[in-house]
């Protein structure tokens, strides 16, 4: 067990280099930097200014010594927990500003990521086994998962938010709020929460059920069902270990989308203005900021790994096989 | 005591039926165990699994089957559950897979047998004396089939599918993936069930007739959907009187024979499709000795006490 283990938690460590060296790198590869963007911003008079502003800048963020030093910098600050300033929000530091967006992130997609997994998992079942269900309700989850989400998203926004009127279509709260502790701003949180959440909700509930039915039914066919039967049990019985078989590689997945938690919902956030992560990113590689792109993907990469590892400890308590994969591998 | 007359039975496809069991009549005694031979696609496997789990793309068509005075609901899925287990049993083909991979065994039996509406606890002390006869350690039951080598899930299956006496045991070829000196363990194993009397009647389903020679009291022969042959274990190799039996018989190899010089027999031909079958006798076309009369289908007849035969040139 801890043997299995200890070579895991090693090759997630080296996962965890691999990846965050790509992060550093990436937004490096880019045309243009983001020292550019902000002089541009600032809108120098003449080339003097503009040479003034740059080295001044590239001093501040350590871009004057060669690729090499900045690589070894990086790990150096990583390690210290520093993630540098962000160039768009200067001098915000990226810590703060990831800390400031991730609980909109965690509001949002906990709950939908848990209740559409809840939900469709137990709707899946259903409807594996009444015919009137498959038929009807399970084309439904076929048409929402292969939507173009943003299409859905928008067309809810359009039906609920602006036809009906009902839900707000923008920001997390309104604007003439200020984010406190009152009964009012819940209320008005909660307002604007609900069609993001609705949106993925809806997408990630056919998906779920779609594949738990596939699998109850795979499941339910397998030779330990039919052994089961032709000993007369109950289909209580045959139904109760072919939900739980089916739910293993159900509990993957759920643990791999938990893992995108920080990373948001990038489309989600960007059609209702939500300030999330997602959001985040798509205005950092916008404005090129360096630091904050390798601050949001530092946290999305720890994220996915954790939630890998977790999965990889659930599953041997889950799975009986894997235990024995791993005492076989061991020997 | 099983009895079975006419039962027919066929698999619905989109092309039409296919007539996988037409008419099968034969009773199978107490303490009597029955071979059923014959090749792929003979209906042997749709022979026994109808009697026990009939089951969509499997059709009834006509027929009862009567176990010790009962009939048997075969073709009512809910109840024949009751039947199953207590009555009648199988040890399936699949005992490799039988086992559900995330449940302890014993768990298993256990849960199993609460559904059913028995005390695991009263049971397990006879459930140990099993696994004891058939040499398993009673640490099995903690274990998950995974950690078991196939021979055990073979015997695991064995003792759970007999566990609760059953009149008649189904045991669909059950020896099929073994190598020769488990085949023979297993096919003791048989034998000894049948002497404690754990099952009352056996059906061993198998297309290795040598096997049967071994252990079956008595051997039921299928050709294409219809019973060739039915005789004591003896006379079917010694006296069989259906062309096809014969010539089933003849092409097992033999002992002190060299098969350089002479060379090993085999029946020319191939069994006619199923789904619009030639009207007759289905052997008519493979068989040497055939006659006009053989457009008529043979009747089942017994010709001696105990042995049946379906063709025309044996009355």
């Amino acid at each position: 067990m801890s043997r299995y283990l200890g070579r895991k938690l090693l090759i997630y460590l080296l996962t965890f280099f691999l990846a965050v060296t790509i992060d550093w790198l990436i937004p490096r590869l880019m045309p243009g930097d983001p020292i550019n963007v902000m002089i541009s911003r600032l809108g120098p008079r003449n080339p003097q200014e503009v040479q003034l502003l740059r080295e001044y800048y590239l001093k501040i963020f350590a871009l004057d010594v060669p690729m090499w030093q900045q690589y070894i910098n990086f790990w150096k600050s990583v390690f210290r927990g520093d993630l540098g300033r962000s160039t768009l929000f200067f001098p915000r530091p990226v810590l703060d500003i990831i800390k400031a967006s991730v609980p909109y992130d965690i509001l949002l997609l906990l709950p939908a990521i848990l209740l559409s997994w809840f939900a469709g998992n137990n709707f899946g079942a259903l409807a594996a086994r009444r015919r009137w269900l498959d038929n009807t309700v399970l084309p439904l989850g076929y048409i929402l998962t292969a939507t173009p989400y943003m299409w859905l998203a928008l067309l809810l926004a359009w039906a609920l938010g602006i036809v009906a009127g009902i839900f707000p279509i923008a920001g997390a709260y309104s604007f003439d709020l200020r984010p406190h502790l009152s009964w009012r701003f819940i209320q008005d949180l909660l307002l604007h929460w609900f069609l993001p959440f609705l949106s993925l909700f809806m997408v990630m509930f056919g998906g779920w059920a779609i594949g738990m039915r596939n699998m109850i039914i795979y499941e339910l066919e397998a030779d330990y069902s039919r052994y089961l039967e032709a000993l007369g049990a109950p289909q209580g019985l045959i139904r109760r270990y072919a939900f739980r078989n089916a739910l293993l590689p159900q509990i993957t997945g759920l643990a791999l989308q938990l893992g995108t938690i920080v990373a948001g919902a990038v489309a989600t956030e960007v059609v209702f203005a939500y300030p999330g992560i997602g959001n985040l990113i798509v205005q950092a590689i916008q404005n090129q900021d360096y630091f904050l792109i390798q601050g949001c993907f530092l946290f999305i990469i720890l994220g996915v790994l954790l939630a890998n590892l977790l999965i990889d400890i659930a599953y041997v308590i889950v799975d009986p096989r894997t235990r024995l994969g791993m005492t076989g591998e061991a020997a | 005591m099983l009895q079975v007359e006419n039962l027919t039975v066929y698999y619905k496809t989109l092309r039409g039926y296919v007539r996988a069991l037409e008419r099968a009549t034969f009773t199978v005694a107490d303490g009597e165990i029955m071979g059923l031979a014959g090749e792929s696609g003979c209906g042997k496997t749709t022979l026994g699994h109808s009697i026990i789990y009939l089951r969509p793309p499997m059709n009834y068509i006509e027929g009862r089957v009567v176990l010790d005075g009962q009939e048997l609901p075969i073709w009512d899925m809910e109840r024949m559950r009751e039947f199953r287990y207590r009555h009648v049993s199988l040890i399936p083909q699949y005992a490799m897979n039988a086992l559900n991979p995330t449940r302890k065994i014993g768990k298993m039996i256990a849960e199993l047998l609460e559904s059913r509406e028995m005390n695991y606890d009263e049971i397990l002390p006879e459930l140990k004396r099993r696994l004891d006869l058939v040499q398993l350690s009673h640490d099995v039951l903690k274990m998950y089939p995974i950690e078991l080598s196939g021979g055990m899930k073979q015997r695991t299956v064995m003792v759970v599918s007999t566990l609760l006496n059953p009149s008649l045991l189904i045991a669909d070829e059950i020896t099929s993936a073994l190598d020769v000196s488990t085949q023979k363990a297993v096919c003791e194993m048989l034998v000894e069930f049948r002497d404690r009397g754990f099952v009352k009647s056996t059906i061993i389903i198998t297309h290795d007739i040598s096997i049967l020679y071994q252990i079956a009291d008595s051997i039921l022969v299928m050709y294409a959907g219809q019973l060739s042959e039915k005789a004591p274990t003896e006379t079917i190799f010694r006296d069989a009187r259906h062309p096809y039996t014969q010539m089933l018989i003849g092409s097992l190899p033999k002992v002190g024979v060299r098969y350089q010089e002479e060379r090993l027999r085999g029946i020319p031909g191939s069994p006619p499709q199923l789904l619009d079958p030639p009207p007759g006798c289905r052997f008519r076309d493979r068989c040497p000795v055939a006659f006009d009369r053989c457009v008529e289908v043979p009747p089942f007849l017994e010709i001696s006490p105990g042995h049946f035969v379906a063709c025309w040139r044996a009355y």
